[in-house]
Formats: C-alpha cells, sequence, structure tokens
C-alpha cells in the first residue's frame, strides 16, 4: 500500500521543522486531504499531524476589539459560538451554509483556508490538470466547465476555491497568521491564495513548511454586526458547493451606506473582494438601482472560461440580493437554511 | 397509523412495519460484501481512461512491486477465460455483449481492463493506482451531435420492435385547429444506489458461491454458469439483502465472471467492492433521450393527432432501448397516433434498465406536451387529461382492465389546494418568491411474470416461506410474509421468509414491478394447496387440522404462470430467463397503473433557483399488500422525480467521452433539505383481471410524470418553459 510517515510532534516549532522537508503535508481534520490521498491525486510521504498542538484551537476576543481564532478551532465550534455570531454574523452564516453537519464538526480554520479546489479534472488523474500536474494542460478548458471561474482565471487554470467561511472573512480584512522557519508573519487573507498565472500548482502564499496558526479578525471588523450577511446559491438546497455566494457587510449610518464590504465565492481561484463595488456603494443610500450598479462593478472584469456566463448574471444578482439583505438588517437568529424559501413557509420543517 | 403508515382504505392490507426493518437499522443485516469469508485476497479494478482505442501495453512492473500484491489480471493473461457473453436482450444474460479481459479494445470509458489482487483493499488499490497503461487512442463520440454517432432505427435493430401507429397523423396534424410542436430531452442519470457493486467469489471444489447484490439471483446463476462455461448447478448466488439496486443489478454485469476467474486462479476467495465512480462505468445507467412531439386538438381540448419520436442513446455494440411510445401512444383517447423510436450508437457502456425505463424520460416529454397544450387551449391542465381520458387504448382498442386516473387527479388536486390556482404564469408569488404549481399523470404498466413458492407449515403454528425473489429495499419479505399469516391464520412473526438465494425455489426479477403480484400469487397458491390438503378448514381451525393428521410438516411446492405469460415460460425461469408480461403487450386488454402528481415550485424572482416546498401524488395500483411498504415506495419515486427534473444529471464531457461528475459530491441528488412536505394518497381500486390477487405494483410508479410536473410549475411560476432536464439556474437567468 501507499506508505507514508506520520509524525504527531508536540510543539509548533516541531511540526514546521517536519513540514519543511520536501513531499510533507500538515493533517488537521483531514476532510480534504484524505479523499486525495485515497483517489491517488495527493502523495505526501510525510504527514504532519498538527491536531494535538497546544494552544490553536482558541477563540480569543483581543483587548482591541478583534478577535483571533485559532488553525484548530472547528468550523462548528466557531460558528455556534454566541458572542462570535453576534459580532460577525456573515462569518457565522458562511459556515452553516457550507458542508454537512458531520463535516463541520470536523473541519478547522486552518483546514478550510488550504482547502483543495473541487473542479473535477483536478480529481481525475486520468485527466490533464497543471494543478496537480503543472505543465500537462487543463481539460477544464473547453471541458465541463459550468462552475468554473469567471474572474481572475489564466489559460492554465480555470478552477475555483470551494470555501464558504473565506468570503465574509476576506470582506472583514481578515489577517492570516503564520509560522515558519523564520517565524511569524502575517498575510491579508485577500493576498493569502493566488490567482493560478502560470503557477497553479500554488494555491497559496505558503512556503515550505509554513503553517497557519490563526486567523485574525481587525477591530474594524465588528462595526458591520448590524448590516451583515452571506448569501449562498446552489443547485440543490443543503449540502453543495456554492454556484456563486456573496458576502456583503454594511455600515449605515442615518439610512447611507458609511462603508460597505463586498466578497464573492465561487467566482475565482480566491475569495474575491470587490473594491469597485464598494466604492460605488460607498455614502449611498441603499437602494434597488445602486445595489445593481455596484453589482456592475463588481463583475466588470468578469469574463466567461467556457460554458458559464450564466455565473456572471448569476453573480451580480447575488450581489444585489446580498446588498439587499444586509442593508435590511441581520436577522435576530441566522436561518438554519439560508436563503431557502422554506423559511417563509408556514409550518414547514426546516432542515439545515 | 401515520402519514408513514397510512390507514388502510379498501383493498388495502395493514401497515405492518418491515419484519427486517431491525435487522437493517441494528447493523445485523448483512449485504453480500458484508458476508466474511475464509482468508479472502482483496481485488481493486483498473479502468480505461480513453473511451475509444486499443491498449498498445501494460506496465506492470511498479504495481507488482507494492507489497502484498498476489496478481494481475489483463487481457494479455486472461483472454479467452471468460466467454463471450450474450447481452439479455438477444436472449442472454448479460448487461454488455463487450467480452471482459478479452482483447486490447476499448470500447468505452472505464472499460475494466485489470483487476489487482492483493492480501489487503489498500494495497490492491495502491497498485492499481500504480499500473501504467499506454494506448493508441481514437476520437471517441460522446452522444447525440457528436462525429461518428450513428442512428439506426428501433425497428431495424431488433426485428421484433412496433412502432404503435393508428388512423392518419399527418392529415390529422395538418388540419388540427390546435397544434403543439416542441422538443424534450432528459440527461444520463446514474441509479447511485448507496450500496456499491460488490463482488466476493470463494470456490469450493467445483463449486463457486457468490455473494453479489442482485435483482436476479437466478439470472446471475446462468449468466456467469455461461460466461464461464460450467453447470449452473456449480453455482450459487447468495443476496439476502441488497441496498439499493433501481434496475442497476438485474443483468449480469462484467465484474462477476473476472472475480470468480480470479479466486479459480488464485486459490482463495477474491472480494471486491468497486468504487463510487467506477460504479459508472462498470454497471449500465439511464441513457440521454430526445423527443419530438405533436399534439394535435379541437377547440373544446380533444386530442385528434399524436406523435411522439424519441432517440436514445446506446453503446456501440449493443442495441439497448426502452421504447416509452407504447405506453405514451395509448395514454389518452386520441384517433390519429404515429411513433418512431431510433437509437444513437457511441463510445460509451451499454446503457440499462433505470426505474421505470421508458415511462420516466417518454412520460416526462409528453406529459410537459400536455401542459403546453393546456396553456395554447387555455384550459384546465387536470381538465384536458380529463377531456381525453379513456377506458380503451387507441392503437388496437384494447380496454384498460381498470383505471382510476381522473380518481387520482381528483384526490390529488383537493388535497393540493388545485381549485386555488391563478392560471397566469408569474402571478402567483410569496415576497421574493415566484410560485408556481403544476401537475402531470403517472403511469407503469402492471405485470406478471412465472414464479415458483414453497411453503412448510408445523404443527407448533410456524410457518416458513421459500422462493428466490428478492427484497431491494421494497418490503418484498414483509408481504411475503403478510401473504402467509393471512391465508394460514398466524401472526406475522410466526412465519420465516427466505428470499435471495439461487438454491431456494426460482422466482422472476425484481424489475418492471412484478414481484409482489408475481410471488404473493405462487405463495398464496401453495398456502392453498396446504390449506386443501388440510380439508380447507377455516383459518383458526388449521393447526388443530394440522395436528389430527400427526405430521411433522406439511409442504407445498408450487408453480404459478398465469395472466399473461406463456406456459413456456415457467421452464425458462428455472434457465434465469425472464418472461413477465402486462402493460400493452397483452392480445385482450390492457393494464396500467396511473396516479396523479402535484408540485409547488419556488422560483427566486432575482437569483432564479427552484426549490419544491410541497408535493402531493395520488395513486391507484389495485390491491395494496401493506399501506406503509406502498407510501414508502411512492414517496422515494417521487422524490426521485423531483431530482429528475432539478438535480440529477450526469455530465459528460464531449472531446473525452468520460463522465466527469462521478461520485457523490457532483452527482447531486436531493438531499433532506430539498424535500420538504411530501403527501402520497392512496386510492382505492379493485382489478381481479390481472391477476388472483388484484396486484398491479407500483415500485416504479411514483417518479414517472414527477419531472413533467416540476417542469410545468416552473412555467407556471416564471413563465419560462425549459424542456431540458435538469432544470437548473443557468435556464432561468436569461
Amino acid at each position: 500500500m501507499n506508505t507514508f510517515e506520520y509524525l504527531r510532534p508536540a510543539t509548533i516549532a516541531e511540526a514546521v521543522a517536519a513540514a519543511a522537508e520536501p513531499g510533507a503535508a500538515y493533517l488537521a481534520a483531514g476532510t480534504n486531504l484524505v479523499d486525495l490521498m485515497k483517489g491517488g491525486i495527493s502523495h505526501p510521504t510525510r504527514l504532519v499531524d498538527i491536531n494535538r498542538l497546544p494552544g490553536l484551537d482558541r477563540l480569543e476576543h483581543l483587548p482591541d476589539g478583534g478577535v483571533r481564532i485559532g488553525a484548530l478551532v472547528r468550523n462548528a465550534d466557531l460558528a455556534h459560538d454566541p458572542v462570535f455570531a453576534r459580532r460577525f454574523p456573515a462569518i457565522a452564516e458562511a459556515l452553516l451554509s457550507g458542508a454537512s453537519a458531520q463535516l463541520r464538526n470536523a473541519a478547522t480554520v486552518g483546514g478550510n483556508l488550504m482547502q483543495r479546489t473541487r473542479c473535477a479534472y483536478f480529481y481525475d488523474v486520468a485527466s490533464a490538470c497543471n494543478k496537480r500536474a503543472p505543465g500537462a494542460g487543463c481539460d477544464a478548458r473547453g471541458g465541463e466547465n459550468r462552475l468554473h471561474a469567471v474572474l481572475g482565471w489564466s489559460e492554465s487554470c480555470i478552477a475555483t476555491h470551494p470555501s464558504d467561511f473565506c468570503v465574509p472573512l476576506v470582506a472583514l480584512d481578515a489577517v492570516v497568521e503564520i509560522e515558519g522557519r523564520a517565524g511569524r508573519r502575517e498575510v491579508a487573507l485577500e493576498s493569502f491564495h493566488q490567482l493560478p498565472g502560470n503557477t497553479p500548482e500554488r494555491d497559496s502564499v505558503l512556503g515550505p513548511g509554513e503553517l497557519i496558526v490563526a486567523v485574525r479578525l481587525p477591530p474594524a471588523a465588528a462595526k458591520f454586526a448590524a448590516h451583515a450577511r452571506y448569501l449562498k446559491v446552489r443547485d440543490r438546497t443543503s449540502y453543495a458547493f456554492a454556484v456563486v455566494s456573496a458576502a456583503a457587510a454594511l455600515e449605515v449610518d442615518g439610512g447611507r451606506i458609511a462603508e460597505a464590504r463586498l466578497a464573492l465565492g465561487g467566482v475565482a481561484a480566491r475569495p474575491w473582494r470587490a473594491r469597485a463595488a464598494e466604492k460605488v456603494l460607498a455614502g449611498t443610500r441603499p437602494e434597488a438601482a445602486t445595489l445593481r450598479r455596484a453589482a456592475e462593478a463588481a463583475l466588470a472584469q468578469a469574463r466567461p472560461s467556457g460554458e458559464n456566463a450564466f455565473k456572471i448574471e448569476l453573480a451580480r444578482r447575488i450581489v444585489a440580493r446580498a446588498l439587499a439583505l444586509a442593508a435590511a438588517g441581520t436577522p435576530e437568529r441566522v436561518p438554519a437554511l439560508p436563503a431557502s424559501p422554506f423559511a417563509s413557509v408556514a409550518g414547514a420543517a426546516v432542515h439545515a | 397509523m401515520s402519514a408513514a403508515a397510512p390507514e388502510p382504505k379498501a383493498n388495502m392490507g395493514p401497515p405492518e412495519p418491515r419484519i427486517d426493518g431491525r435487522l437493517k437499522v441494528t447493523g445485523q443485516a448483512r449485504y453480500p460484501a458484508d458476508v466474511p469469508v475464509s482468508n479472502p485476497l482483496y481485488a481493486y479494478l483498473v479502468t480505461s481512461a480513453i473511451a475509444r482505442g486499443r491498449i498498445t501495453s501494460f506496465d506492470l512492473g511498479a504495481a507488482r512491486g507494492v507489497p502484498g500484491v498476489a496478481d494481475i489480471l489483463t487481457h494479455e493473461n486472461t483472454h479467452g477465460d471468460v466467454k463471450q457473453p450474450k447481452f439479455f436482450a438477444d436472449g442472454g444474460y448479460a448487461s454488455t455483449s463487450i467480452r471482459p479481459l478479452d482483447s486490447a479494445q476499448i470500447w468505452h470509458d472505464g472499460q475494466i481492463i485489470a483487476l489487482v489482487l492483493a492480501e489487503t483493499y489498500e494495497a490492491a488499490r495502491e497498485a492499481a493506482h500504480r499500473v501504467k497503461v499506454n494506448y493508441v487512442e481514437e476520437t471517441p463520440t460522446a452522444t447525440f451531435d457528436d462525429a461518428g454517432a450513428s442512428t439506426q432505427l428501433a425497428k431495424e435493430a431488433r426485428k421484433t420492435h412496433e412502432d404503435p401507429e393508428v388512423g392518419n397523423f399527418d392529415e390529422a396534424f395538418r388540419t388540427a385547429e390546435v397544434k403543439l410542436d416542441e422538443w424534450y430531452s432528459t440527461p444520463t442519470q446514474h441509479h447511485n444506489a448507496m450500496e456499491l457493486f460488490a463482488t466476493t467469489c470463494a470456490w469450493a471444489g467445483p463449486q463457486l458461491t457468490i455473494y453479489e447484490p442482485s435483482q436476479f439471483v437466478y439470472g446471475l446463476q446462468n449468466g456467469v454458469a455461461e460466461q464461464l462455461g460450467i453447470d449452473p448447478e456449480h453455482i450459487r448466488v447468495v443476496s439476502t439483502f441488497i441496498g439499493g439496486a433501481f434496475g442497476s443489478k438485474g443483468s449480469t454485469t462484467p465484474r462477476t465472471a473476472l472475480v470468480a476467474i480470479a479466486a479459480r486462479r488464485l486459490g482463495r476467495p477474491v472480494k471486491l467492492v468497486a468504487t463510487r465512480d467506477q460504479g459508472f462505468t462498470i454497471a449500465t445507467y439511464r441513457a440521454e433521450t430526445r423527443h419530438h412531439l405533436r399534439l394535435g386538438a379541437a377547440r373544446d381540448g380533444k386530442l385528434v393527432a399524436l406523435s411522439h419520436e424519441g432517440w436514445e442513446v446506446t453503446s456501440r455494440p449493443d442495441a439497448y432501448m426502452v421504447s416509452g411510445t407504447d405506453t405514451t401512444s395509448r395514454m389518452y383517447a386520441v384517433p390519429n397516433v404515429a411513433t418512431n423510436v431510433s437509437i444513437v450508437h457511441a463510445d460509451r457502456n451499454t446503457p440499462g434498465f433505470m426505474r421505470s425505463p421508458p415511462e420516466t424520460p417518454y412520460m416526462y416529454a409528453l406529459e410537459s406536451a400536455m401542459d403546453e397544450l393546456a396553456v395554447k387551449l387555455a384550459m384546465d391542465p387536470v381538465e384536458l387529461r380529463r377531456t381525453n381520458d379513456t377506458m380503451k387504448e387507441p392503437i388496437k382498442g384494447l380496454p384498460y382492465t381498470s383505471r382510476s386516473l381522473m380518481q387520482c387527479f381528483e384526490e390529488a388536486s383537493r388535497t393540493f389546494g388545485w381549485s386555488k390556482r391563478n392560471p397566469q404564469p408569474g402571478s402567483m408569488r410569496d415576497g421574493d418568491w415566484l410560485i408556481g404549481w403544476g401537475c402531470a399523470t403517472a403511469c407503469y404498466p402492471t405485470h406478471i411474470a412465472p414464479a415458483t413458492a414453497r411453503v412448510r407449515l408445523t404443527p407448533d403454528g410456524e410457518a416458513r416461506v421459500e422462493t428466490a425473489a428478492h427484497d431491494i429495499g421494497t418490503g418484498t419479505y414483509t408481504v411475503i410474509g403478510q401473504v402467509v399469516a393471512e391465508k394460514l391464520g398466524l401472526p406475522l412473526e410466526k412465519v420465516a421468509v427466505l428470499l435471495g438465494d439461487s438454491q431456494l425455489p426460482p422466482a422472476p426479477v425484481s424489475g418492471g414491478s412484478n414481484v409482489t403480484a408475481s410471488v404473493c400469487t405462487v405463495v398464496a397458491k401453495a398456502c392453498d394447496a396446504i390449506r386443501s390438503r388440510l380439508g380447507n378448514p377455516n383459518a383458526a381451525e388449521l393447526m388443530d387440522a394440522l395436528k389430527r393428521q400427526g405430521a411433522g410438516a406439511i409442504e407445498e411446492y408450487a408453480e404459478n404462470v398465469s395472466n399473461g405469460p406463456p406456459p413456456e415460460s415457467l421452464p425458462l425461469l428455472y434457465k434465469g430467463a425472464v418472461k413477465m408480461a402486462g402493460g400493452a403487450t397483452l392480445k385482450d386488454r390492457i393494464q396500467y397503473a396511473f396516479g396523479a402528481e402535484f408540485v409547488e415550485v419556488r422560483v427566486h424572482a432575482l437569483t432564479r433557483e427552484i426549490r419544491v416546498p410541497r408535493a402531493v401524488g395520488a395513486f391507484a395500483a389495485g390491491r395494496i399488500m401493506n399501506t406503509r411498504t406502498a407510501h414508502s415506495q411512492l414517496m422515494g419515486g417521487m422524490v426521485w422525480g423531483i431530482a429528475s427534473a432539478l438535480h440529477e444529471a450526469t455530465e459528460i464531457d464531449r472531446r473525452a467521452a468520460r463522465y466527469v461528475n462521478d461520485n457523490f459530491a457532483d452527482y447531486l441528488v436531493p438531499v433532506n433539505a430539498d424535500v420538504n412536505q411530501l403527501d402520497v394518497i392512496l386510492v382505492s381500486e379493485e382489478d381481479t383481471k390481472v391477476n388472483p390477487l388484484g396486484i398491479k405494483g407500483l415500485g416504479e410508479l411514483g417518479n414517472v410524470g414527477t419531472a413533467a410536473a416540476v417542469a410545468n410549475a416552473v412555467f407556471h411560476a416564471t413563465g419560462r418553459r425549459v424542456r431540458d432536464l435538469p432544470i437548473r439556474i443557468d435556464a432561468l437567468l436569461a
């Protein structure tokens, strides 16, 4: 069978040293990596299990008003932390719209950032994929690419990053804390994932052995709590990746948008911050025409990478709808099924 | 009583809980892959990465080097070991005529090209990943419209095929007051039963035991015997529990003979559990179809002309077809009918039966067209069905044995609240959600096949019934037990039911919704014979009569061939051949079960995602043996129908003729959140012409028509008619 080395270091420093070797990979919950190994897509020769590293599973509300989320905090624990969900409702909403309850119980914050694309050609070892085998070509171009990228893609790769969680994080200026052999560094999440260019095999800026230890939200991220939503549209009601999603966060003052934050999911190799749209919104009243103008700005650079032109118009509409939802105010409770019609059907059972 | 266990109405049996339910929910039920065998080797398949061409060489060095690898079978060392399989539709048993590991030729993507055997599953998998295959690749044909696709008329591909027709369609359509002329399509779908395709083979001298989930243990026994060139008497197939089948486990697939020869070659039992993605290519699937529908009607809604032309994809070598025009041409009163079916050969694995094989795609097209016609006529779609309802099929004028279609429409529409519908598309709205209501007819032919059974009664008041029928999750164990309990006056828990073993008396394939009718009939016959031997006492005195005889047990073996199949079909059953009869194939009558389905959809006004908050189906299928299992079957069918409309489609890379979304993350089936309120109404019906017990069978009825009801509801919500399934956001945005 496929043999590999399994290490369970006691400290972060040991972990970083162990993972700096070529062929090493970190193992957290393994909800993606283990499948990749079973399918013959990833072949790590060494797994560095970080699940027992001390101090990485803490959620800290910082004195300056920011919050620091340890890399090993489980998705479900974070989403259901009442203080966190109240301060960052769009993040909780995004977490709860991802995967299934079982996966959310296992999956970690760091692992969510590190998950690979869901491009079917990446998973099919008989297909050409530059992300899996650099230089092999891209069978997704010209293949089945209905759900592929419409922003930031290149001829060498049209895959998307599948995360929900990262979308509101990017909108709220999250920072990734990284530990490496040279010590600790910080990278804005917006710059953490790489666009494919000519090196689609590189998903992120992480170097050999570098470990995500935490994700930090700055104090300003909490000021949107009253007007923050995550809207995910998918081909079935639950347990599916987004066709397109959007996180919208507004600071509303006297009926006007003082500041807007907007990011899109399912459209690019990274969670896509839409700064041009934010500028359009600043200082305006959240009226339908304005929201549509912001949506146009958000997708101004978009172009289809195949038979997915519909995603561009869909993304515009999702942006407009997410902004309208945010403008209407964060609901008292995050709906069990975000964006489901069933919530409005009297007497209907709700499943998550 | 509850929604899941409805109160029986006239001609319905009680909602007995499944007698195998406890075993299943406690994990004690042994599915074939769970059966332990001594010292097994594990098999892992290597499948073709190209769809057309030839293997030029294997490089097995790295694979053989994986510790624990025992052997690797390829055509180079296995050629000739498996005899040429005969395709089931040509009178054989096999799902495909493609001969396993016979030559270097590649017929389709995902074809089995090697079998790796190792001491552990993990070693076999790793070695399989290390098998290097060199090919000469030719450009494959994936589906309709692709270069190299060859179209063949069904009647040329299969001499027995007939395209139903009557009157003069061309003239009637030309002069019709209102006309509809449209095209519809349905995608490739895969069964994706939860249980994977698993086979364990163990030899004891000349005797082979096969543990494999099967819808036809006698068929598999005889099919493998043919492929191995051995006497069927030397093969036993055990398939006690089946984790979903839906048609995919009905015929003999290539893997079984390969596992058998591997086990013989290595002198050890061999266990194979194919992966989810391999299941897409080593078994069958529902092929994509196209339909051209033309309907002509008078202003009052009376149909005057109907033409249904269908096209179905199949593999290069096999002429598989479902030909649902046999049903659609007979559904309504229309005097002028023309039909035509063609098959289109491509470089694909051979398709096969999948729940309601003909009716699901063909009735989708007809029932969509009927809804479009109703719009053109400004007529309520239920009224259009009523106007064209008939007790005689139009092609030969044969009488329906019973047809409660309009009763189903009435009961379902009342429960649904159809009278509150505003027919104007886009007129019903709840906030940001556009509401649409649609309906459609469901139907499925009523079949019966020859069957046999043995029933034994002992003086301590216990009975045991043996028949090689199958419970594919449908409730067969329970309803057979109910027949014995009722006939012999015993409590249900005193009846032991043995199924799924080729050493039991033969029973037909679990397909065509025939099993309840076929097997309950013969089991009742065996029970009646026992009663007769005891002088036909009433149930309360049966045990006393038995004790008076002083026998340790009384046993009866019964055979039944009645109500359609010819007498010669009974001996053929012992050889694993299926000869069922019914539907539109009988000389003196036509027999179908019917239903009516109503669906509400909600479409978001802006982002256009489609959700189904509620659906109501009413069904009449003669004698209902058990309202709980019937309800469950119909509900499952409706859920699948919703899936067909909105979710399920196997995507094919057109360049590579390779399935793309061959996993449960990307092949979407509804999750709990997609199915909200779903009401199943059982409508009372009596029909003793179909068989003595009056059973019509309903396993496949529930998912017929549902997709059309959803599509019709989407039109009502949005004013947009989408004719190509599945209907997704893409089609409603522009």
